[in-house]
């Protein structure tokens, strides 16, 4: 097999739980798996990219332009930013929210996020439109965000791993305590995906 | 045996434990600050040495020492660093180790997170050691136990440079988790071999010289420098590191076209390549940084007079200067190869037109941060005054962004000191001001405090003491009074220092208290010679919140608050302005500075 997932987003979103729960998941399904994050500074709010390369033939650390099954992205512009990695035909989850950049109130660009989407919806045909604040009101706090949108991916049937496998991850890797919830939060995705 | 799946810098630190590391040590540098972390966290028993030591240089020494006592020892650092432990290194690479030495510095192609884009391969050459030049993470999991065991087989120090696309990238690797330190078999003394003279140099000058031909006839057979490509090939594409990477991504398993990877570049495997160059009649070298593998292989054809042609930086077939990326090598090879690659057709013409731009994101200092109010303070007190802002390396060179526009200069680690005294002496008038961070103080600050005293500058120094390395991920200092022993030792004082140093006006601050801060400032302002002000309030990653500002009715919308501090935790819409509660940390800069008193603090 050969899937390439880039997840992007703003410093503090949880992108990189997501990718590490999609290495791992990976390896349980036996693959060869790699990935890379594109770590900013150690104050928040730049743009973070993470790049899952799972395949054997997955040289370099970052997905080559082009080459991505699937991008999940947890700020719209993000996505947008990140598009040009987007292989022909392949799918982008986003988060219709946006995060104004923190700078915004002292060089305002009158960024609401709207012509990105509208931008996702005219050129990427197989798109999935979430609002995080509306997935996760029943979880209690958007910050499940990272984990429900797994759910989706998988229930739209973007990700190339069982549920099961999924699940198990959720219950090795996250700490415990947290697993309840977010197994919850990927239940509730996995649902919100097969719509 | 267990398998893991680990980050570029946690497969150097098991490797380096599993090659029975005695003594670990380093100073914090993106990308390379994982490494001493994971072997302090992992630190079974406590049986290895590890220390963030105050500098690269210190560092050194410290490693220096306890491998002439035949332990084997690790030093990390980014490339950078490896500046400032030259002195050591340079004159260890005559002396020689007893126990293996291995010295990752980590390279910065980009730069990503760095000041320039140096290259350590480069280094090896001019201190004439090896280096190792890992292409995954994986491979540098096996290379830096590979790496200890070439520098005792030939008694040097070694070079070990990832960069950043290997140290903070994940693979699997399988490990042993009970392995154990060696034993050391104790310092012999010698003063022969260890009391460096020009005799001794001299002597090992030689002997180095004619070491290094047989090692790089050792690395011909080394494992990591291997081609694939089936005989009689006439073009080839000679690569190493994260440049390696990229080809193979693009060629895979290709036999028509020889690839060439080079995982030790100093001493230059020749045997290796002669063999693999046998029937290559034009090559093409890709490689980040300087153009290293491809002078070295200049040089091989010129010596032994090879008809081949050699592409790459020199002959602008690959970028001068940034990064590799898949596609820019991809487009280079095909280019090369006479193909059409289908990475590169399109990505310019993809239905890019009238996609709308992303908004910038551009790095500034947290909510609540303590250097924005020290800046903030100084501004403030400096108003109507000529004064220059040297600045220096940390969070707090972020302090150069509107609106605090704060940072006139900023160069290396603790040059701002230094440099406030140089801009002094061109204009007395002027007040001159030195930022310098409390791990950047210890690092590189103290001695040039010592020469502004010695040389009777006038300046002011402001200690930005947040308790910690921030810029780096919060690393322990001598400061803070924790090490990576896991032992509570006495924090050193700032304060102290600076007295011993004798200075006499040394104040101490907290710049969220604005008009205390102001108030010492104009007092120095006026003072002959030095004088030091130590604003200390801890970076707020330390600690949570109890605490949060909120706006009331009285807020007239001036907007001030924005305007002249920046806090991202406050936004306007329209004549609105509001706090998000879930960044602001109280600290309360805004509401100190509401011409109505407007914002008010609130148990969270
Ligand atoms: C020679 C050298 N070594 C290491 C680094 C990496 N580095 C950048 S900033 C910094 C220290 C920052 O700590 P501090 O001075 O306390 O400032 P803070 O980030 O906490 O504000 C280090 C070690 C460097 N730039 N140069
Ligand atoms: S108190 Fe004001 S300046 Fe401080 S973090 Fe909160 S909003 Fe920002
Ligand atoms: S991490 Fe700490 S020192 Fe750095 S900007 Fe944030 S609060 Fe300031």
């Amino acid at each position: 097999m050969s899937y390439n997932i880039l997840l992007c987003g703003v410093g503090g979103q949880g992108t990189v739980l997501a990718s590490k729960l999609l290495a791992a998941a990976a390896e349980k399904m036996g693959e060869t798996v790699h990935s890379a994050e594109t770590i900013g500074m150690a104050q928040r709010g730049g743009p973070v990219t993470s790049h899952v390369r799972i395949g054997k033939d997955a040289y370099s650390p970052l997905i080559p332009k082009k080459s991505a099954d699937l991008i999940i992205a947890f700020e719209p512009s993000e996505a947008v930013r990140n598009l040009d990695y987007l292989k022909d035909g392949g799918a982008v989850i986003t988060n219709e929210v946006c995060l104004k950049p923190v700078t915004e109130s002292l060089n305002p660009t009158g960024y609401d996020g709207k012509e990105m989407v509208e931008y996702l919806k005219k050129t990427v045909a197989n798109l999935v439109v979430l609002n995080a604040d509306k997935l996760c009101e029943d979880l209690g706090s958007s910050k499940f965000f990272n984990v429900a949108v797994l759910g989706v991916a998988k229930g739209a049937d973007f990700l190339p791993f069982t549920e099961e496998a999924l699940i198990e991850t959720i219950e090795t890797s996250v700490k415990a305590g947290f697993v309840e919830v977010n197994k919850k939060a990927f239940l509730h995705g996995v649902e919100e995906g097969r719509k | 045996m267990k398998k893991e799946y680990v980050m570029g810098n946690q497969a150097i630190a098991l490797g380096a434990i599993a090659a029975g590391v005695n003594v670990a040590c380093g100073y914090p540098g993106t990308p390379s600050s994982e490494i001493v972390d994971t072997i302090a966290k992992r630190n079974v028993n406590k049986a290895i040495h590890v220390e963030w030591s105050i500098n690269e240089k210190a560092a050194m020494e410290v490693a220096a020492g306890a491998s002439y006592a035949g332990a084997r020892c690790l030093v990390t650092m980014k490339m950078m660093g490896l500046n400032v432990a030259s002195d050591a290194l340079m004159s260890l690479a005559y002396v020689g180790v007893e126990g293996g030495l291995v010295v990752v510095s980590a390279d910065d192609p980009g730069p990503i997170s760095s000041q320039t884009e140096q290259d350590t391969r480069l280094f090896a050459k001019y201190c004439r050691i090896p280096v190792f030049d890992p292409s995954s993470v994986e491979e540098a999991y096996e290379m830096i136990q590979d790496a200890f065991e070439y520098s005792e087989k030939y008694k040097t120090p070694v070079l070990f440079r990832p960069t950043t696309r290997i140290d903070h990238a994940y693979g699997s690797i399988t490990y042993d988790e009970n392995a154990c330190p060696k034993e050391i078999p104790g310092f012999v003394k010698n003063s022969k071999r260890f009391v460096i003279f020009p005799r001794l140099s001299r002597m090992n000058h030689e002997m180095i010289e004619k070491r290094n031909p047989e090692i790089g006839d050792d690395f011909s057979d080394y494992r990591f420098n291997v081609y694939q490509g089936k005989e009689g090939n006439k073009k080839a594409v000679l690569a190493g590191g994260a440049g390696y990477a990229y080809v193979k991504e693009y060629l895979q398993d290709r036999t028509d076209v020889s690839l060439i990877k080079v995982g030790t570049p100093h001493p230059f495997p020749e045997r290796f390549l002669l063999n693999a160059l046998k029937d290559v009649e034009e090559v093409l070298v890709v490689e980040e940084l300087f153009p290293y593998l491809e002078e070295e292989l200049l040089m091989l054809a010129g010596k032994k007079q090879l008809k081949i042609k050699v592409l790459g930086k020199h002959t602008g077939n690959s970028p001068l200067a940034g990064e590799n990326t898949a596609e820019q090598v991809a487009a280079d090879v095909a280019a090369f190869l006479g193909e059409a690659s289908n990475e590169t057709e399109g990505i310019e013409s993809s239905d890019a037109s009238g996609r709308p731009n992303p908004p910038m994101r551009p790095p500034v200092l947290c909510a609540g941060c303590p250097h924005r109010a020290s800046f903030y303070a100084v501004k403030q007190a400096m108003k109507g005054r000529k004064a220059n802002f040297s600045g220096d390396i940390g969070c707090y060179t972020l302090g150069n962004a509107m609106p605090l526009d704060m940072v006139d200069t900023c160069l290396c680690m603790g040059a701002g000191i230094t440099m406030a005294q140089g801009l002094h002496w061109t204009d007395k008038e002027t007040v001159n001001f030195a930022f310098v961070g409390d791990s950047t103080f210890f690092a590189s600050g103290m001695t040039g405090i010592a020469n502004a005293v010695y040389n009777e500058a006038d300046m002011i120094l402001c200690v930005l003491d947040n308790s910690t390395t921030a810029m780096t991920g919060h690393q322990p200092h001598p400061g803070t009074g924790m090490n990576m022993m896991g032992d509570v030792v006495n924090k050193i004082s700032i304060e102290k220092i600076l007295k011993g140093m004798g200075i006499e006006k040394v104040l101490n601050v907290n710049p969220l208290n604005l008009e205390e801060a102001k108030s010492a400032i104009s007092e120095c302002a006026d003072a002959p010679g030095v004088k030091a002000i130590i604003f200390k309030s801890p970076c707020v990653a330390l600690f949570k919140p109890t605490e949060k500002c909120v706006i009331t009715d009285s807020c007239i919308g001036c907007k001030k608050c924005i305007r002249e501090i920046g806090c991202p935790a406050i936004s306007a819409d329209g004549k609105t302005v509001k706090i998000d509660a879930s960044m602001c940390t109280g600290c309360s800069l805004c509401a100190q500075i509401c011409p109505t008193g407007a914002i008010k603090k609130e148990v969270r």
